[in-house]
Formats: structure tokens, sequence, C-alpha cells
């Protein structure tokens, strides 16, 4: 019995994975949310390689090439100083995908824990985090990450900063529900009476059950990050010009319209496919991974 | 072993009332006894087992676990009581954690309190399976892939891996299938043969299963205990009618009824209001007005040997 293989080992959780793939695999539009997202994250790793004028991305200057429409050389035309939009969206989504993992990901390192602790303990630990947070939620994220950024400064680390500290009220609602309702279940009495300690209960008993819902919230939440960044960068108040974020590039591409409506189409086609592929990605993963609470 | 001493557990609703799930229970448990504690649905027999483990903050009373007052016990204290007293839940399906392979589960208190790890581990969590009757080859199953009576095993397996002294057994029968039932009852039955120093509470609704494993038994109505006594003594001669009343309702085999049943009209009362006197005067066929709704009953010792709360006992007597 000690000297079981690996696959016999973990026989279960191949069979449960393999289960999961086959549901998600029967909903098409999953799938295809799950194709966009691959896209792009394949653009965020290779895109510098692919990008046709990768020296574009940074402030070059090609006025001779100025607001071309799209062509066999420029497949999205180029801006008014020359540059391939193109090449300067394909870099964007490294860009894109740096926001949502870090907004996302500080997020959740606040959240989490803090909702876990408001579920688990009750009373006035309770109250203070949940009136706190429900401070929070009462402001309206993007306006609230203005105010942010209008104190720090404008820039993509301080956009970054502000809808990070706008993101994890969320989290704490989800999760401090969650675990109200699982600290009653009999086998975290169960392990209670078998003598846990209060740090092994949370992270091994709580947290496991809690990390359906976290996962499906987190993969929507990326791209909410990304279009709030790109908010904030058209907004002026994210990354600026010439950096290749894709807000900013719309911002500038609106004085072009409609004559040169290139400009800001492609940039728009790319947030918006993007938000669209987590938002399905995580629908599916929801009817995967959580199939109760689907609404 | 197990001492509960005037045991009260109230749960506040609203500004000044409370539930009084357990309101005023003693009992004690001696080396080896294996003592049943019935009641109906809402008599607070399962918030007695909860709270002698301290999985409920006692209101008021004494709780004592081998001669250590647990009462106000806690952190380190309270984890080294709860390596020797183990509890087995009602519901097996909800007592396993979904995340955690069956192999992950019952290993979970020899992480927690042994430094048994790698291969012995594996080993000792394969043996204790096999003394559960369940073959190795659900030990890296989820819990869902296993029935309830397998699941229930699991947990009979977790609760004895650190070799308790104690066992709170909540129901451990009434949520699995008759045919299942059974063999648990037996395993059980054989385990209290092999480990006679174990000493068990065994809380159940059921008397065909308290009479099967226990010598002694203490009746529940309302947050107290109406009768207790030995086995024998309490099923050979009832003295308090809600005893009379629940030993009529057991079925007996091959449709052979008694003919005086006791039929108990309506609900519990609700333990937010108990009835005022003696709590069960009005559900009682045998009621005494004017005595009964007025006074309530001391716990006395009744002819056959056991301890009763009922007024009938010392009219009889008188």
């Amino acid at each position: 019995m000690t000297d079981v293989t690996f696959s016999e080992r973990h026989e279960s959780s191949i069979r449960e994975y393999r289960r999961m793939a086959a549901t998600f695999r029967r909903s098409s539009s999953a799938m295809f949310g799950l194709v966009i997202v691959l896209v792009f994250l394949l653009m965020a790793l290779i895109g510098p390689w692919i990008a046709p004028f990768p020296e574009d991305a940074l402030g070059a200057v090609h006025l001779d090439n100025k607001l071309q429409p799209p062509s066999a050389a420029h497949w999205f035309g180029t801006d008014e100083v020359g540059l391939d939009i193109f090449s300067r969206v394909l870099i964007g989504a490294r860009v894109s995908l740096q926001i949502g993992l870090i907004v996302t990901g500080v997020a959740m390192l606040i959240g989490v824990p803090l909702g876990m602790l408001a579920g688990m303990s009750g009373g006035w630990m309770r109250e203070t985090i949940m009136r706190v947070t429900d401070i929070f939620l009462s402001i309206p994220g993007l306006i609230l990450a203005i105010a942010i950024v209008g104190a720090l400064g404008p820039g993509i680390i301080n956009a970054m900063i502000a809808l990070s500290l706008v993101w994890w009220p969320g989290y704490v609602r989800l999760v401090e529900a969650k675990t109200l309702s699982l600290r009653n279940e009999t086998y975290v009495d169960a392990a209670r009476a078998l003598g846990a300690p209060m740090h092994r209960i949370l992270f091994v008993h709580i947290l496991p059950n809690c990390l359906s819902p976290i996962v499906v919230k987190a993969s929507m939440d990326m791209g909410m990050a990304i279009l709030g960044a790109a908010s904030l960068g058209f907004l002026g108040l994210g990354a600026q010009p010439p950096y290749p974020e894709w807000g900013a590039m719309i911002s500038i591409g609106r004085n072009y319209m409609p004559d040169w409506w290139w400009y800001s189409f492609f940039p728009g086609l790319a947030i918006y496919l993007t938000v669209l592929g987590f938002n399905l990605l995580g629908d599916g993963l929801r009817d995967v991974l959580d199939p109760r609470q689907r609404s | 072993m197990l001492e509960i001493e005037d045991l009260k557990v109230h749960f506040p609703i609203g500004r000044d009332s409370a539930v009084r799930a357990v309101d005023g229970i003693s009992l004690s448990l001696g080396a080896g006894e294996r003592v049943g504690l019935v009641g109906e649905s809402g008599s607070g027999k399962s918030t007695v087992g909860k709270a002698a483990l301290r999985l409920l903050s006692p209101t008021s009373g004494r709780i004592k676990i081998a001669g250590v007052d647990i009462t106000k016990a806690q952190g380190k204290a309270l984890r080294h009581v709860r390596r020797k007293a183990q509890m087995i839940f009602q519901d097996p399906h909800s007592s396993l954690n979904p995340r955690m392979t069956i192999f992950r589960s019952v290993a979970e208190p020899l992480i927690l309190h042994t430094r048994i790890r790698g291969r012995a581990l594996n080993g000792q969590v394969a043996a204790l399976l096999e003394r559960v009757g369940l073959p190795g080859q659900f030990l890296h199953r989820f819990p869902h892939e296993l029935s309830g009576g397998q699941k229930q095993r699991v947990c009979i397996a977790r609760a004895l891996a650190l070799d308790p002294t104690l066992l709170v057994l909540d129901e451990p029968t009434s949520a699995l299938d008759v045919s299942v039932q059974a063999q648990i009852l037996e395993f059980l039955k054989e385990l209290h043969g092999q480990r006679p120093d174990m000493t068990s509470l065994f809380i159940s609704h059921d008397l065909a299963v308290v009479r099967f494993l226990c010598s002694r038994v203490a009746v529940m109505y309302l947050g107290r205990i109406v009768e207790e006594g030995t086995t024998e003594q309490v099923f050979a001669a009832p003295q308090h009618p809600y005893t009379r009343a629940l030993l009529s309702a057991v079925p007996l085999p091959q449709g052979r009824q008694s003919g005086n049943r006791i039929r108990l009209t309506g609900d519990i009362p609700s333990p937010a209001n108990p009835p005022s006197g003696c709590p069960f005067h009005p559900r009682c066929p045998e009621a005494i007005a004017g005595v009964c709704d007025v006074m309530e009953p001391v716990f006395e010792q009744s002819g056959a040997g056991t301890s009763v709360r009922c007024h009938l006992l010392t009219r009889n007597a008188a």
C-alpha cells in the first residue's frame, strides 16, 4: 500500500478534473472565452517578438507615415506620429495582463484573509471589518480610484495601486459569506473536536472550500480590472502616452474620430474582446466549479 | 471519566429571552461505562454532547473529563483534552471535508497530535480503515464517492485514530439506511468488546439501539433528565410517564403490538418558553391538575432503583 503509483494515488482527482473538463467543453461560450483568453495570454507572452515594428511601442517617430489606414504593412493602420497600431496593441497586451494580475492578486491578498477573519471571528472584529468594507463598497469603485490616483498623481503604478485599493471589498464580502456558511458545517466541528488550532481550520478546512467562488470571481475581475485600468488611462490618469496602453491609446485616438477611426477602434476592440473573454471564462468556470451559484 | 454537573446551555434570542436547550443536567460516566442519552428531537441531547466536548460553550455548570475541568479551558489545554475525547456526528455526509481524500481525513488527527509521517502514516491510516472494515481502495477517494455507511466508517476510523478514552456518539446511525445501521451498530458493539476501558456517551432517539449498546440510560425531555437508571431497570419498569410513552412507541418485531400503547399528542414545547411546573405536564396522560402544572418535580430515587423527576412518584408512594 505504501508503494502506490502516482496515477493510483490521484485517480479520484484525475477523474474529477476529467469530469470538469467535459462539462466545460460542452459550453460553447466558455470555450470561446477560453480561446480569447489563450490568444490574449499568447500575445502577452510573445507579443514583443512577433510585433512587426517593436520599436514603435515606445516613442519612435515616423512622421512621414502618420495616420495611414489599415494596409498590408500596417494591419491596424498608424497613429498621428506614424507608429504601427498593430504592434502597439500586441505589446499592450502585456501591460494589460500585468495590470489584471496585479490588481486582482492584491485585491485577493487583502480581501480573502479579511473575509475569513470576519466570518470566523464574529463580534466586534467582524463588525469592524464589514463596516469598513461597506464604506468602500458604497463609493463607486472607479470614482474612488480616480480620487486616489488624483491624490497620488497619474501613472500606471499609481493606477494599479488605486484599483487594488478599491477592488478588495468584493472579496471580503464573498469570502465572509462563504465562511459563515462553512463554519457551521459538521466537518469544521469535527476538526475542532480533533483539536485543530484556528489557523489550521481556516487554511485547511475553510479556504479550500471557498476556493471555487474565489476563482470564478478572480477570472471575471481580470477583465474588469483591465477595463478599469483602461478607463483610468482614457481619462489621462493611468498610463501616459506614448506608453502602449490600450485605454491611453483610445484617449488620444478619440481626437481623430471619425475620419481616422482605426486609431481608437483597434485598441477598443482589444479591450472589448479581452474583457468578454475573461467574463465568458468566468461563467464557464462557475458552471464547472460552483454549479449551485448559477443565477 | 466524564462528569457533567448542572450543565446549562442557553442560546440567547433577542434581548431578554433565550432558548434553554439544556437546563440543568448532571450526568456522570465512570471509566468504561456506556451511557445512552435518549429523547425526542429538540430535547437538547445533541447540545449536551457538543457541550461535553466544548464544541459549545456552556452557559453555566461544570464539565470534567478525566478529572480535568474543561469548562473554561482554552487553546492548548483544550486541545490536549480533545486528543483523548472524540466525537462521531449524526450526518456522515457533512462531517468529512469534501476537499480531502479519505486518507487525509483519517490522517488529520495523527498529523495534528503525533509526529508520525510518511510511510508510517500511510500504514497507520490503512490499518485504521481496515479496522473499520474499509478496503484500501477507498484510501485516495473523495467523500462524495462513498456511501453513507462507508463515510460513517471513515468518521469512526478518524475518531479512533488517537485511541480516545472518551467517545461521544451523536446519533451515529440515524442518517443511515436500516441495513447499514445494523452493520455499524454491530461494529460499535464489537468495538466496545475490544476496548472495554473506552467510555462512551451514546446519544440517540432510538431506544432499541440504546438497549443494544448501553449499560445505563438517561432520558431527556426539554433540556432536563427525567429518568435515569441501568438499561434493564429503565426498560423493565419505566417510572416516568414520558419514558413509558417512548417505550411503548418502540415497534416490536412480527407486528406484535402491545395493546396499551401510550400516544403522546402535540409537539415538544418551545424551550424558549417552557411550561410552568413540570415541563411535561401539557402532554402527560397522567398529569395531576393543581400539582404538575404548578410545582416543579425534583429528582428522586424510585422504588425500581432508577432516579426519576415526577410528582406521580411521591403521590404513589404516599
